[in-house]
């Protein structure tokens, strides 16, 4: 089971590497949504410093959704979702692996890139570790989350704006409690309360979160 | 789809599904495959309920649908070793040499190296006949499995189902083609037709 | 035609029969409780010391919130059994709930913009009750719009049924995090329904009114069931003796 797991991780992995340009866009995405902002409100950095946590939250949940539509759908295509879904192997551990390399090739990077964009949003270094350990827990559970409502709109009509309605209530929480982490980091003060809150969303989504993709999954290959 | 079907299939003999298009040949395939769940009825494998099975009693089962499911960005050897992982086949001996071995049996050993994208369809068809013999599963549901198949290609599987019937194995076949097999080691199941 | 739903729990003419049965037991109380609370809401209770008589919108507002969360919790209760005992009534039942449910949503929001205007001069305020109301309504959206955005009845039943489910696993789990939300921002809430000190006769027409809020929706969710079981089984037999 370990085994087909880490099979389908590197799969993805080495999938993502033949084709860098899939990668690239959320991040691309990110970063474009994150600079908008300046431009739509003020430059001034003391303004944008107040409204920072929610614009690189907003942005890297939009950007984590973007990415998350093609989850399922190119293995659904060219048939090898069917022969995952066959393997004989608990579904719910390779939906978990797929997640992980979302997360890997999404959710990571996105954090990576977040201290760049803080600071054009005015966002003082010393709050980079807090930003940093936030975004890595709160992506976690979007990347799961979203697995969730990628695996139900697979291959409905106009799916994606499906996967928005679906998804984004879902990820109030991670939105309040990364943004208040973000929120406190900037103002200097610990963020750990925040940071504690959004790792039991995380470890709840570990958790529940790929049972729910393996029977989504059931039900949408029939 | 269709209703009123009871079929059963013993080791060594392969069953050769025909029928108008629309019968409901894929349809039956996916339902034995454990993909659709019969509206009615059941499918039982030594007498265990399919819809029921187990991990180690789904491996028993391969399922080839028309399409050849490869990914295109990666090569046919690529491809091969992840069927091998993900069904946890630990082929005798190295994995490698038996990923040759396929790929030799079904004339493909010039494709392996090269991504799946730059194939023909005939082509990924054969790479995909190489990824059924690496499995260890003993029944076979093959839809449509010598299309886009030239003669040798064609030969190719009547020689596979063949050797998997004589090893003891169970195929059935979707396919209006002859599978080169003497008529009572394949008996024929014709869809939507009132018997 | 499905006849595991026969093997069951009875056939579908059982259940559209038993369903027009139970009708009028839920949907008369449901009128008389309704209108004697509406009375006694509206002419007997006294105005509210600080609201004046604002605060009777509460009689809407108060019984329209419970059930929006009560019809989700009956929703996803519904879906899970009939995900987990293949039963097609159950997904016949979720797949009733959600326009009720989301019906009850949009009623609390707007009564709670109602009576914010009076209390706070402004339609919204970010009130925590509103938020989660609000994050509900979504839910329901959602659920109405996977539902109808797959053709096939079976998977759709059974798709809308994870969906329910994740739902009521995070329900909690979101309004506990608007109400952190809010205690960090501090926003002002009037929105309290929890004060012991409440007045017998300003209680009594709620609860009688909350009563009957459940009732009716226990008689709305019958009769929309049994369109919903014409629906699923239109073309049988006994649809056109019945329809006929």
């Amino acid at each position: 089971m370990i085994g087909a797991a880490l099979a389908v991780l590197a799969r993805d992995l080495r999938l993502a590497l033949r084709r860098p340009g899939q990668v690239l866009q959320p991040l691309a995405f990110f970063a474009v949504v994150t600079v908008l902002f300046p431009l739509g409100y003020t430059p001034e950095l003391d303004k944008l410093r107040q409204i920072a946590p929610g614009v690189l939250w907003v942005a890297a949940l939009l950007a984590s959704l973007l990415s998350l539509e093609s989850l399922f759908r190119e293995d659904a295509q060219d048939g090898t979702l069917e022969q995952i879904l066959l393997a004989g192997q608990p579904l719910a551990a390779l939906a978990l692996a797929k997640t992980a390399a979302h997360w890997l090739l999404t959710g990571l990077p996105l954090t990576l890139m977040a201290p760049m964009l803080g600071i054009a949003l005015g966002v003082p270094a010393s709050a980079m570790p807090g930003i940093l350990s936030s975004l890595a827990l709160g992506t976690v559970t979007l990347s799961l989350v979203g697995a969730v409502g990628a695996a139900l709109t697979l291959g409905v009509r106009r799916g994606g704006v499906l996967l928005g309605l679906l998804t984004l209530p879902l990820t109030v929480p991670t939105l309040v409690f990364g943004a208040r982490a973000t929120e406190l980091a900037i103002a200097g003060e610990g963020p750990s309360g925040a940071l504690y809150l959004l790792a039991a969303l995380a470890v709840l989504a570990v958790t529940l979160a790929p049972l729910a993709v393996a029977a989504a999954l059931r039900i949408g290959s029939e | 789809m269709f209703a009123g079907l009871r079929f059963a299939v013993s080791a060594g003999l392969c069953l050769q599904v025909v029928g108008d298009n629309g019968a409901g040949k894929t349809t039956l395939l996916r339902t034995l495959a454990g993909l659709l769940e019969p509206d009615e009825g059941e499918v039982r494998w030594n007498g265990q309920r399919v819809e029921t099975r187990s991990l180690e009693f789904q491996r028993e089962f391969v399922y080839l649908g028309h399409q050849p499911p490869l990914k295109d960005d990666l090569t046919g050897r690529e491809n091969l070793r992840f069927g091998l992982a993900l069904r946890g086949t630990a082929p005798a001996g190295d994995a490698g040499r038996a990923i040759d071995a396929a790929l030799a049996e079904v004339g493909a050993t010039a494709l392996g190296d090269r991504l799946v994208r730059s194939l023909s369809t005939g082509q990924r068809r054969r790479i995909a006949l190489a990824a059924l013999r690496l499995t260890a599963a003993r029944i076979w549901l093959l839809d449509e499995p010598v299309t886009n198949l030239d003669a040798a290609g064609q030969a190719v599987v009547a020689s596979m189902v063949a050797s998997q019937l004589d090893a003891g194995g169970i195929v059935v076949a979707a396919t209006h083609q002859d599978l080169g097999l003497a008529p009572a080691r394949c008996p024929q199941l014709v869809l939507g037709r009132r018997a | 035609m499905d006849w595991t739903w026969f093997h069951k729990f009875g056939s579908p003419p059982h259940v559209y029969r038993l369903a027009g049965t139970l009708t009028p037991w839920f949907a008369w109380p449901a009128g008389i409780l309704i209108i004697a609370a509406l009375y006694g809401g509206l002419v007997l209770a006294p105005p509210d010391y600080q609201q004046g008589d604002g605060f009777r919108i509460i009689y809407v507002h108060a019984p329209s919130a419970w059930l929006s969360t009560m019809v989700y919790a009956v929703m996803a209760s519904a879906a899970a059994v009939g995900l987990i005992w293949r039963m097609k009534v159950a997904h016949a039942v979720a797949a009733s709930c959600a326009g009720v449910g989301a019906s009850f949503t949009a009623a609390s929001l707007v009564t709670g913009m109602l009576w914010g205007e009076p209390m706070w001069g402004t339609w919204w305020v970010w009130d925590p009750r509103l938020v989660a109301q609000l994050v509900l309504l979504f839910l329901f959206l959602g659920y109405i719009g996977l539902r109808s955005a797959i053709d096939d009845l079976g998977r759709a039943d059974r798709a809308s049924a994870v969906l329910a489910i994740v739902g009521v696993v995070n329900l909690p789990i979101i309004r506990y995090s608007v109400e952190w939300w809010n205690s960090i921002h501090q926003t002002p809430s009037v929105m309290k329904m929890d004060r012991p000190s409440m007045p017998m006769d300003m209680l009594a027409p709620l609860l009688m009114m909350l009563l009957g809020f459940t009732l009716f929706f226990v008689a709305v969710l019958l009769v929309r069931l049994r369109a919903e079981v014409l629906r699923r089984e239109r073309g049988a037999a006994w649809v056109k003796e019945v329809v006929s």
